[in-house]
């Protein structure tokens, strides 16, 4: 059987060869800060193997943890200067290659959806091909890796492009880019569970059950909406908020009291969560990690061009679900 | 209601532009304290939580060949490709992504786009390409107000796709904690039916403002040329 963890271990080396890389960069005024952030990375995703088989304790891994996040409080977290290809190149390459260099960029979608729409169904004797529940996944490992292959048999870079380690050394100077943005979704995944655990959601659920205008069909459908948004926005999932916001309004009041049809009402309730998703930095992978991946001046800039689209579409929604979860129309 | 302190030390963080990871961090270590756990049991927390959600990182493993494939030119290619596309405006080009994105993940194939294997190395600069042909040249205001308008077009286009598909994580929460909680016996199917008049909603309304995009990258060469006054003024 495929594992998803060992696309996690190549992760890990990947950091860990970033990491080695970012230690000899001149060019990088805190080399060795920078260097100690992403080893500590990648160290975490080979040790996280072991925690989530509970064969380690976590302790070790949280205290990495927080001193990665102590390594860029303290601005230890740099990026070398000494940057990508020139423009000469670049034109150079695209003169030689033309349109063929989107075949390895074609190649990482075509393999993604060959694993989760066919390879998902193979098994091998009794047990799945690939590990169940992380299809998607393995298929973006294995792309990757096919990709790079491709790519390299196509494009042959010299010595002077950086030999067999070119896509090493060109994926660190994206990696650099994204800097610290790139450990943050996990970060917020951690503060989510802590703020769960913690009794963040219940009471949330019970400030939204005082402000409920009782006996209120629309009020109910507005309350559940905007808090499925607001707290969604605060824990930058609508997963978080769902069961919460279930628990305070859809279950008692949409469903019990007014008799709503639960496949739409729980359905379009969560896509009202979605709106807020647009509009949190919380939602750090996909709101904050594209800027960075963009490097954009401003991290907020995919939230700025989503804001006036999540406003009416979360009214869209209040009015999907009032209009035909309850026989209005 | 104590432990909402932590959530109120992650609004001010945000609002106070301090690095989000920094503020995360000591909102989690608040909130854990404030919520009674011991500093041991969060330390414990962080390594949990970070080794269980190590798939959102993923990602990353695609940066090497999107990498290698850019120091060969993909990026100028792109846009190259684009300027012989002459129908497709910067908003046009990000419309039709957008529709394709929303047309694959709700037919469960989520991982076809995404910011790293998409948007930075083909999406962005075509779109930026639309525009380059359009207007001359992309000053960096332009070039950053696309670049945002592009991530959109992915984050809306995945998202309001994604809940058609019946397998999706979010259909399986919604079911299985419905049916656990309450006993109901739902239909995965007819939830994912039910995304359907919403994920219409999102294409038409960020659709729309996509196509509106061109109008504004319009003004925004418009002011941001240089006036024939000044350039009189310059040359005498």
């Amino acid at each position: 059987m495929i594992k998803v963890e060992w696309f996690y271990w190549l992760c890990g080396l990947l950091f860990v060869g970033v990491g080695a890389l970012t230690a000899t960069d001149r060019s990088n005024p805190k080399r060795y800060g920078s260097a100690a952030f992403w080893i500590l990375l990648g160290g975490s995703f080979g040790y996280g193997t072991f925690v989530v088989n509970e064969t380690a304790p976590p302790w070790p891994l949280g205290v990495a943890v927080l001193v990665m996040a102590a390594l860029v409080g303290t601005r230890q977290l740099s990026r070398g200067t000494a940057g990508g290809p020139s423009e000469q190149q670049r034109k150079a390459g695209a003169d030689r290659f033309g349109n063929r260099l989107f075949i390895p960029a074609l190649v990482v979608p075509a393999v993604a959806v060959l694993f989760a729409a066919v390879l998902v169904k193979v098994r091998v004797g009794a047990e799945p091909l690939l590990e169940t529940g992380s299809e998607t996944l393995i298929g973006l490992g294995v792309a990757a890796i096919v990709a790079v292959a491709v790519g390299l048999v196509m494009l042959r870079p010299t010595a002077a492009d950086g030999g067999l380690l070119t896509p090493m050394r060109e994926g660190r100077r994206l990696l650099e880019a994204i800097g610290w943005a790139a450990v943050l979704p996990q970060m917020l995944a951690t503060l989510g569970q802590l703020f769960t655990d913690a009794g963040v959601g219940t009471a949330v659920g019970t400030i939204t059950h005082h402000i409920l205008p009782h006996g209120s069909l629309l009020g109910g459908v507005v309350v559940y909406c905007l808090g499925m948004a607001l707290f969604t926005i605060i824990m930058g999932n609508a997963f978080a908020a769902f069961p919460i916001m279930t628990a305070a309004i859809g279950w008692p009041v949409l469903i019990e009291q007014f008799h709503g049809n639960p496949a739409a009402v729980f359905a379009i309730g969560m896509l009202a969560g979605f709106c807020g998703t647009l509009c949190t930095p919380m939602a750090a992978n996909f709101n904050l990690v594209p800027a960075a991946l963009l490097e954009m001046r401003s991290k907020y800039g995919p939230i700025k061009a989503q804001i006036p689209t999540a406003v009416p579409l979360l009214l869209c929604n209040m009015a999907l679900m009032y209009l035909f979860s309850f026989g209005v129309l | 209601m104590l432990v909402l302190i932590g959530v109120a030390l992650v609004v001010v963080g945000f609002a106070l532009r301090l690095n989000p990871l920094v503020v995360v961090t000591v909102a989690g270590i608040v909130t854990g304290l404030l919520g009674g756990l011991s500093p041991m049991k969060i330390v414990d927390a962080f390594g949990n939580g970070f080794a269980g959600s190590r798939s959102v990182t993923l990602f990353i493993i695609v940066l090497p060949v999107i990498g290698l494939i850019e120091r060969f030119g993909l990026q100028e290619q792109a846009r190259r490709l684009i300027a012989k596309l002459g129908v497709l405006t910067t908003g046009r080009l990000l419309t039709l992504y957008q529709l394709i994105r929303q047309v694959t993940a709700a037919l469960g194939l989520n991982s076809i786009g995404g910011p790293a294997q998409a948007v930075r190395p083909l999406i962005y600069p075509m779109a930026e390409g639309a525009a380059a042909r359009r207007y001359g040249s992309v000053p960096p205001t332009m070039a950053e107000k696309i670049k945002g308008y592009a991530a959109s077009a992915d984050t809306v286009g995945v998202f309001f796709g994604e809940d058609i598909f019946v397998a999706i994580g979010s259909i399986l929460l919604i079911t299985g904690f419905v049916d656990s909680t309450y006993g109901l016996k739902l239909d995965a199917l007819h939830v994912a039916l039910w995304a359907i008049p919403t994920a219409i909603c999102a294409f038409v309304i960020h659709g729309a403002r996509l196509l509106w995009l061109d109008r504004q990258l319009d003004r925004m060469a418009r002011e941001l040329a240089p006036k024939p006054s000044d350039e009189e003024a310059v040359q005498s």
